[in-house]
């Protein structure tokens, strides 16, 4: 049997990162299933975004980051000389929290990374472009107007284009950092029906501060404070029974 | 000042307590008739049944309302779940109250007869746990808990000894059939009453623990396991 199949999709050991004086991840070891969301949540400046942000080494450009431990992406440790951070980048794509389309047609949008990454002809870019739309849950909505601005649309489609995008590349992980927060329910409900459809061919990590939402589309969720992991479960577990004080006190709102 | 979360939380805790008062109350009467035959307070077991279903509605509101609002987590969801899942079963106790004073009226034409001591004993164990019952919900406690639902072994056994001998009785005097079978059906629905409190009992546990105990064989509680070994 492939032993990449029961292998986690991501894996920290030990990991710590400092900006500086100030700590933002101390000891986190945690393991995270493929094809499964997993949800990180904790108050603001708990590291949950440094982690996030350490799986596909976007932490490397801030100056003044110290990083020890290790980030293993499919049994890969990310800061191996043999990595390429390129490489790295289109197995795992991520969406931020603002919406950021580029000034361009939506299909030039869903095409960018392929096309910045090599040749891209014009049947294979219809096809990434109707293949990542579809996923993103987006085609229908937008089939007719490909050549239309990315920024005629609304903040939701948006968000879903950049999940598209990020698609393109055909990424194993999708990273979102609180993808859904600037969103109206609506927008909201189809950014999270997408990702439990993703689920299905990825293995999706999302930041969110909405515990309602990690309730509902994450399979796991891992609370997080003060740069410390303090509870990993499966999420009905976590947000019915934790068994950390510290997570019993964040996720029924008594601090935090 | 105290949040609305912890307001309305405090809400429901305090209509489950009036609710079990209720209960209690009407437990206390019954077992008053059943010593002295007192028809006017069996009929104010009776009357009393709207209030403990009223009971019960409202906690089922305030507990949907409470999710919809507050969407609770972790410990503040199982005690919402614990107060709307004890309602119904504080609502059959109730019942049964209801079911022993409308028995014992039944026979209050016929000179009254005090019945055989274990039946006024059932009943008071099954108060007993109900009490205590109520007791670990507003304490939380596992432990005591998980001692009443061992305590429901001793009422069962009460009962079938009860269920027996006036059986026999039965057999050996036909004229007292209905009052011998009055008093089965008092120890009868005691008995009930004494799987309802277990029930409350196994809910507690879930409140405390998260874990389901029901349809799983009753564990002895902290101090017993520890004294075992």
């Amino acid at each position: 049997m492939d032993p990449s199949v029961d292998r986690p999709a991501v894996e920290t050991v030990d990991l710590g990162l400092s900006y500086g004086p100030r700590t933002a991840l101390e000891g986190v070891t945690i393991k995270i299933d493929k094809r499964r969301i997993t949800a990180l949540i904790g108050p603001s400046g708990c590291g949950k975004t440094t982690l996030l942000r350490c799986i596909n080494r976007m932490n490397d450009e801030i100056e003044g980051v110290r990083l020890t431990g290790r980030v293993i992406v499919d049994g890969n440790d990310v800061h191996h000389p043999s990595t390429r951070l390129e490489e790295l980048r289109k197995r795992v794509g991520m969406v931020f929290q603002k919406s950021n389309p580029f000034p361009m047609s939506i299909r030039a949008n869903v095409t960018f990374g392929p096309r910045m990454a090599g040749s891209l002809n014009r049947d294979r870019a219809n096809e990434v472009v109707e293949r990542s739309l579809r996923l993103a849950g987006l085609w229908e909505e937008v089939r007719d107007r490909l050549d239309r601005s990315a920024l005629d649309l609304s903040g939701g489609q948006q968000q879903r284009l950049c999940i598209a995008r990020a698609l393109a590349n055909g990424p194993d992980i999708l990273l979102l950092d609180e993808p859904a927060s600037a969103l109206d329910p609506i927008s909201t409900a189809k950014i999270e029906e997408t990702l439990i459809q993703l689920r299905e061919n990825l293995t999706v990590i999302i930041v969110t501060h909405n515990l309602q939402q990690a309730a509902r589309i994450a399979d796991k969720t891992a609370f997080f404070m003060e740069g410390r992991l303090v509870e990993y479960a499966p999420t009905t577990t976590l947000f019915t029974n934790p068994r950390e004080k510290l997570a019993e006190e964040y996720i029924t709102g008594r601090f935090g | 000042m105290q949040r609305p979360f912890e307001t309305d939380l405090n809400t429901i805790k305090e209509q489950v307590l009036t609710m079990a008062g209720l209960a209690e109350k009407s437990l206390d009467d019954v077992a008053k008739v059943v010593a002295t035959g007192d028809s006017e307070l069996a009929r104010r077991v009776v009357d009393r049944d709207d209030r403990i279903d009223q009971c019960e509605l409202e906690i089922d509101r305030l507990g949907t309302e409470f999710i919809v609002r507050h969407h609770p987590m972790a410990g503040d969801l199982r005690f919402v779940i614990t107060a709307i899942k004890i309602a119904p079963r504080l609502e059959r106790i109730g019942d049964n109250a209801v079911n022993i004073a409308r028995y014992l009226l039944d026979i209050m034409d016929e000179p009254w007869t005090s019945p055989p001591p274990d039946v006024p004993r059932t009943l008071a164990l099954a108060r007993a746990m109900v009490a205590d019952v109520i007791g670990a919900f507003v304490s939380r406690d596992a432990d005591q808990a998980r001692e009443i639902i061992l305590r429901d072994d001793e009422v069962d056994r009460l009962y079938w000894g009860l269920f027996r001998s006036l059986l026999d009785q039965m057999r050996s005097d036909p004229d007292r059939v209905r009052q011998l079978m009055s008093q089965v059906l008092v120890a009868r629905f005691a008995e009930r009453i004494g799987d309802q409190a277990t029930n409350i009992a196994e809910e507690i546990i879930y409140l405390v623990e998260g874990e389901a105990v029901r349809h799983s064989p009753p564990a002895p509680p902290e101090d017993s396991r520890n004294s075992k070994e």
